[in-house]
């Protein structure tokens, strides 16, 4: 561990450079833009600029690219905030307490919050791979499609119960994003399912598109619906916000940790951000004393998912050098990148380029400090943008959906199936049908199914596979009691009613 | 003056291609906007790679006048890909590289297309295919393994693969007929995923690429036991020990009767004029002379062949017959 150290140092060398200092706030501002186009992400955007970086080293190239990854991770979540679109699948979960935040006038609390966060998680996480990397390295390998499908069974588990809505509701929602899901290639058996011969259909309904649509397109008609008022218009605009806001966070410290311990969990199993987010919202709701709150503009609701999104964000980094499997999108083009430069990612990268490993691991501490000065000066900056009347900025967000929409897959049927979830995302809201678990059927839907699915392969058929090892069985254990918790409470409450009768 | 020293320069380059040699020196073509670059799989995989090397390539040496754009449309298996270029008649602006969907991707699927809907360009070489097993199995060769498997019940080893029904898989069912044995075939994502998997004990063999498993292999996670070619690979550069690509025996001279050779060739949509082909024959020629190129082709442990013109074709007429006959004979063929 002391070499560790001793590598760090010389890496912080390598990185802090002002040439790598720059390229890192060219990085971190290109990638906040590229976070706040909602389509556009940071898959797209390193994969645009890669490149551009082949004349460069390879430390200070990574340096630019994770950057715009780091950026994109903050970026994402102002989208979330301020208009209830979320630039990245994983910011899905900032919207859900974000939102109502910037619609009570504090958006800037609420833009504070989730930035100071990321770093929180990114920081930890970053910390967690410095000490214990070729440990972290050897536990992801213990994954196999059992293990996988444990956690999102955990994910979705942790899930159930914590919407207002009744659970008819919650589960209609959450099969119609499983429906959504299954269209397209089926990657077990190669076939074609739910396409009915319609060439649009094969590549199923990306998250994106429904996202954008369900809360970007579907919150514009609500709000038209309501007299063309944006309800956060009210937010006084106070330079002194960030300061007053990191006040209030130290007493959050619990729900922090917790999700910094799911973020970087998730992220080196890989399961990913998105589920971290999605399950760092459930525990918190579930644990906090606040948790009736949540979903009214709580500002733990926003803290835990972001907390969670960036520690697996970054802890993904580590099954990628390691193992040379990418964590996320944006980390395979990454992946691609390196091998361009005639790196190797895999077991022997923290050996043979040990230099180019932690320059880049201390290019994570260096970005993110560098990420959070760059988005907290913002702040007041982006919470304003809720002053400009809505017949102004409507009609923008809409073009930049459509773009969104657009730059997914190059599809212009896209755009369309945006505006016809648009439809569907304010019917569901009219109706009171949640949409977080549909939306997180669509995200998780898919790889739950072929984890599943792989697992029983493998097995024969055989349930037994999902108890077969210690730390599948835990994993499903911890699932099931989550997934029934609600009804324990339930019975737990009748029971104490039972026993003291008022 | 500059534009016409440019034409000429073009005319000479097609005259030199024997199978151009008869077209007007007067008619060499350049493309005049961004040129799409369609990879029809996902971002990471092998054919990813190679298009954004390729990409790097033509833009660091500055190979081309205007830029290429690597797009990925990887739906239905890349049907959604070859789609694209199929509609885009005569639209000389898109060039798509091929894995070996191009030929199963119709057939498992029923997506209606076939490489004759698009216009030959070039083959850039050839993907070998390798069996690998954890390092910590106690087979060292392919003889060892296959006699393992038949000690066993049907279905005890399981082989882990990319897709369903592709070249993974094809290939597992050729091995299978070759050992006499069922074996469970378990399908993955992407190449890298396999390669973890068999690096975590959680399947006993795959069919990587080269370049899919070569760094778990360089740190002694996995061992190859043999190649799915007709000889053993040229590249004798160290990579564990004193063990190099050219020390892996081929399969067939283990005793395991199976070849397989995966295309990475590029194609343009339907209608275009030979001019335009020519180009592009002329770009991936300067491109395979590039140091970048090289490197890739030796960290990929790649089959260096190159084809254009007719001899490119005859050889996808034979490859297809060849995947027509496998997919069938295993069953594969969509509405089956």
């Amino acid at each position: 561990m002391f070499e560790n150290f001793i590598n760090l140092y010389h890496g912080f060398h390598i990185a802090a450079d002002p040439f790598n200092i720059l390229l890192m706030a060219v990085g971190i501002l290109l990638g906040v833009i590229i976070g706040v186009l909602p389509g556009l992400g940071g898959a797209n955007g390193v994969a645009i600029l890669l490149p551009l970086t082949f004349s460069m080293s390879p430390t200070s190239a990574i340096i630019l690219l994770t950057c715009i990854y780091w950026g994109a991770l903050f970026g994402g979540a102002i989208t979330s905030v301020l208009f209830n679109i979320p630039g990245e699948p994983w910011s899905v979960a900032t919207t859900f307490d974000g939102h109502p935040m910037a619609r009570n006038g504090k958006a800037g609390e609420a833009l504070t919050a989730a930035f100071t966060s990321s770093f929180v998680g990114a920081f930890v996480a970053v910390i967690m791979i410095t000490l214990i990397a070729p440990l972290v390295a050897q536990f992801a390998l213990q994954f196999g499609p059992a293990e996988k499908f444990a956690v999102y069974f955990l994910a979705f588990a942790s899930f159930v119960g914590m919407s207002k809505e009744p659970p008819a509701k919650t589960i209609v929602s959450m099969m119609i994003g499983f429906a959504l899901a299954a269209v397209g290639l089926d990657m077990v058996t190669g076939q074609l399912r739910l396409t009915f011969g319609s060439t649009e259909l094969l590549n199923g309904f990306d998250f994106l598109i429904a996202v954008i649509g369900l809360f970007g397109i579907g919150e514009i008609l609500l709000t038209m619906e309501e007299g063309l008022e944006f309800r956060g218009k009210a937010a006084k605009i106070d330079p002194r916000i960030v300061w007053k806001t990191w006040k209030t966070l130290p007493k959050y410290w619990a729900t922090s940790l917790r999700s910094c311990i799911i973020g970087c969990w998730m992220g080196i199993t890989p399961a990913g951000a998105t589920p971290a987010s999605f399950m760092a919202y459930g525990v918190a709701k579930r644990i906090s004393k606040n948790g009736k709150n949540f979903g009214n503009g709580e500002i733990e609701g926003v803290i835990a998912p972001e907390t969670a999104a960036h520690a697996a964000g970054t802890s993904a980094m580590l099954p990628m050098l390691a193992l040379g499997v990418p964590g996320s999108p944006t980390a395979a083009v990454l992946l691609g990148g390196l091998l361009i430069w005639g790196l190797q990612p895999g077991p022997m990268l923290f050996v043979e380029q040990s230099e180019f490993v932690w320059g880049l691991i201390a290019s994570m501490y260096l970005g993110n400090v560098v990420g959070l000065i760059l988005v907290l000066t913002t702040v007041p900056l982006f919470a304003s943008i809720l002053r400009i009347p809505f017949s102004i900025i409507a009609p923008v967000i809409l073009v930049i959906c459509a773009i969104g929409a657009y730059t997914v897959n190059n599809n212009v049927f896209d755009v369309i199936m945006m505006l016809v979830f648009g439809v569907l995302g304010y019917v569901l809201k009219k109706t009171n049908y949640p949409l977080a678990p549909l939306v997180l059927a669509i995200v998780l839907g898919d790889s739950a199914e072929e984890a599943f699915r792989q697992s029983l392969l493998s097995s024969g058929g055989s349930l037994g596979i999902f108890f077969s090892n210690g730390l599948v069985s835990t994993i499903m254990g911890i699932g099931i009691i989550a997934g029934i918790w609600p009804l324990l409470q339930i019975a737990l409450n009748r029971f104490r009613r039972v026993a003291q009768p008022a | 003056m500059k534009h016409f020293h440019a034409l000429g320069l073009g005319a000479v380059a097609a005259l030199g291609m024997t199978a151009l040699s008869m077209l007007p020196a007067s008619a060499a073509w350049e493309p005049t906007k961004p040129v799409e670059f369609i990879v029809p799989a996902g971002t990471g995989g092998g054919a990813d790679q190679m298009a954004r090397t390729l990409q790097g390539i033509i833009a660091k040496h500055s190979l081309m006048s205007t830029q290429l754009v690597v797009i990925n449309k990887s739906g239905g298996a890349g049907g959604e890909g070859f789609l694209d270029v199929k509609n885009a008649k005569g639209n000389p602006h898109k060039i798509v590289i091929t894995l070996s969907n191009l030929f199963t991707t119709p057939l498992a699927t029923g997506i209606p297309f076939n490489w004759k809907d698009m216009t030959p360009v070039a083959m850039l070489a050839l993907d070998e295919f390798v069996l690998w097993v954890n390092a910590s199995e106690p087979y060292k060769t392919a003889g060892d393994y296959v006699a393992a498997i038949k000690a066993a019940p049907d279905g005890t080893f399981k082989m882990g693969g990319t897709g369903s029904k592709s070249e993974d898989q094809i290939i597992t069912v050729a091995f299978e007929k070759a050992v006499g044995k069922k074996m469970t075939y378990i399908p993955y994502k992407g190449g890298g995923e396999v390669a973890v998997q068999l690096v975590g004990g959680h399947i006993n063999s795959s069919v990587n690429n080269p370049i899919e498993a070569v760094s778990q292999w360089r740190g002694d996670k996995v061992r190859p036991l043999c190649v799915f070619d007709s000889k053993t690979l040229p590249y004798t550069d160290k990579i564990l020990g004193d063990l190099s690509w050219s020390s892996v025996p081929t399969c067939v001279s283990s005793g395991v009767d199976v070849e397989y050779l995966m295309l990475r060739g590029i194609f343009m949509p339907p209608g275009v004029t030979d001019e335009q082909v020519a180009y592009f024959v002329e770009l991936f020629k300067k491109v395979r002379e590039t140091p970048e190129w090289k490197q890739l082709m030796k960290d990929g442990a790649f089959n260096q062949t190159f084809m254009a013109g007719a001899e490119f074709k005859t050889w996808l007429e034979a490859a297809e017959a060849t995947h027509k006959g496998l997919m069938q004979e295993a069953g594969f063929i969509a509405g089956n």
